[in-house]
């Protein structure tokens, strides 16, 4: 592997680091805070000012623009499927820490994941399209 | 009502991401982490016409999720949302001229069942 290419695979999963746990955490706390329901468009809005609902927010802004930055250099049939690695460390989370039970189907699940992020992200480079002036 | 949801979850998130991803390849490589260069950049991309496309469409994505939370259960919206993996790797393909070997594929499928099982 080139020096260029191992510069920007190490670059890339730091950058990937940073987008899938900033998703993780984001919606965690954007679930927990919603209400039951939503009645009337203001609420939609007021809502918003929850505490946890605008730590979910401000989370998912950060996870937003380290994907933004991630796109400027990796590919989008890149970016997907690596990032998914989130939908697994959801469930792991929940066993490890709220001492969730995880039955057979999401472990043959998390499974699938696991080797599809890996056969992407060991298997092919973060960019296959000629990088553009810009910068 | 539901699935107006999902559809609109589904078509806003695929434009919104696919414009993204263009928008920030004509950008060009982030290389200056540094916050006033970050700043910078964000400067440059509020004009980039891609960008503000996929921030418009991805906040008609948020708040139909929002909506779709609250008379769906979480375990419903994930897997039925991955769609947008099948739908976004072939524009990527064809739209954004990605080289999507087979790997990738394969590894995209392996991911969409692996969602539906963890979620289902």
């Amino acid at each position: 592997m080139s020096h260029e290419a191992a510069r920007l695979r190490l670059k890339t999963w730091i950058c990937a680091a940073v987008v899938v746990l900033s998703n993780v955490f984001g919606n965690f706390f954007l679930k927990k805070g919603m209400p039951a329901d939503l009645p009337t468009p203001w609420s939609y809005v007021t809502v918003l000012f929850h505490p946890l609902v605008t730590l979910g927010v401000v989370l998912l802004i950060l996870w937003m623009m380290s994907r933004m930055a991630l796109l400027s250099w990796a590919d989008l049939s890149y970016v997907l499927p690596v990032t998914s690695i989130g939908y697994a460390l959801v469930a792991l989370v929940g066993w490890l820490f709220l001492a969730e039970r995880i039955p057979a189907k999401r472990w043959a699940g998390i499974v699938l994941i696991v080797a599809g992020v890996a056969l992407v992200s060991l298997g092919t480079a973060p960019r296959t399209h000629k990088p553009e002036a810009g910068q | 009502m539901k699935w107006v949801y999902i559809a609109i979850v589904v078509a806003a998130t695929t434009v919104g991401e696919v414009m993204q991803a263009a928008g920030m390849r004509r950008n060009g490589e982030i290389h200056d982490f540094r916050p006033s260069a970050l700043g910078r950049a964000l400067a440059m991309l509020s004009r980039n016409i891609f960008v503000i496309g996929s921030v418009v469409a991805m906040a008609v994505s948020f708040f139909a999720y929002l909506g779709l939370l609250t008379i769906a259960e979480l375990s419903f919206a994930v897997p039925v949302t991955a769609i947008t993996y099948v739908l976004e790797t072939i524009l990527a393909k064809y739209i954004l001229k990605e080289h999507v070997n087979w790997l990738r594929w394969a590894g995209a499928s392996l991911v969409i069942c692996g969602v539906a099982l963890v979620s289902l």
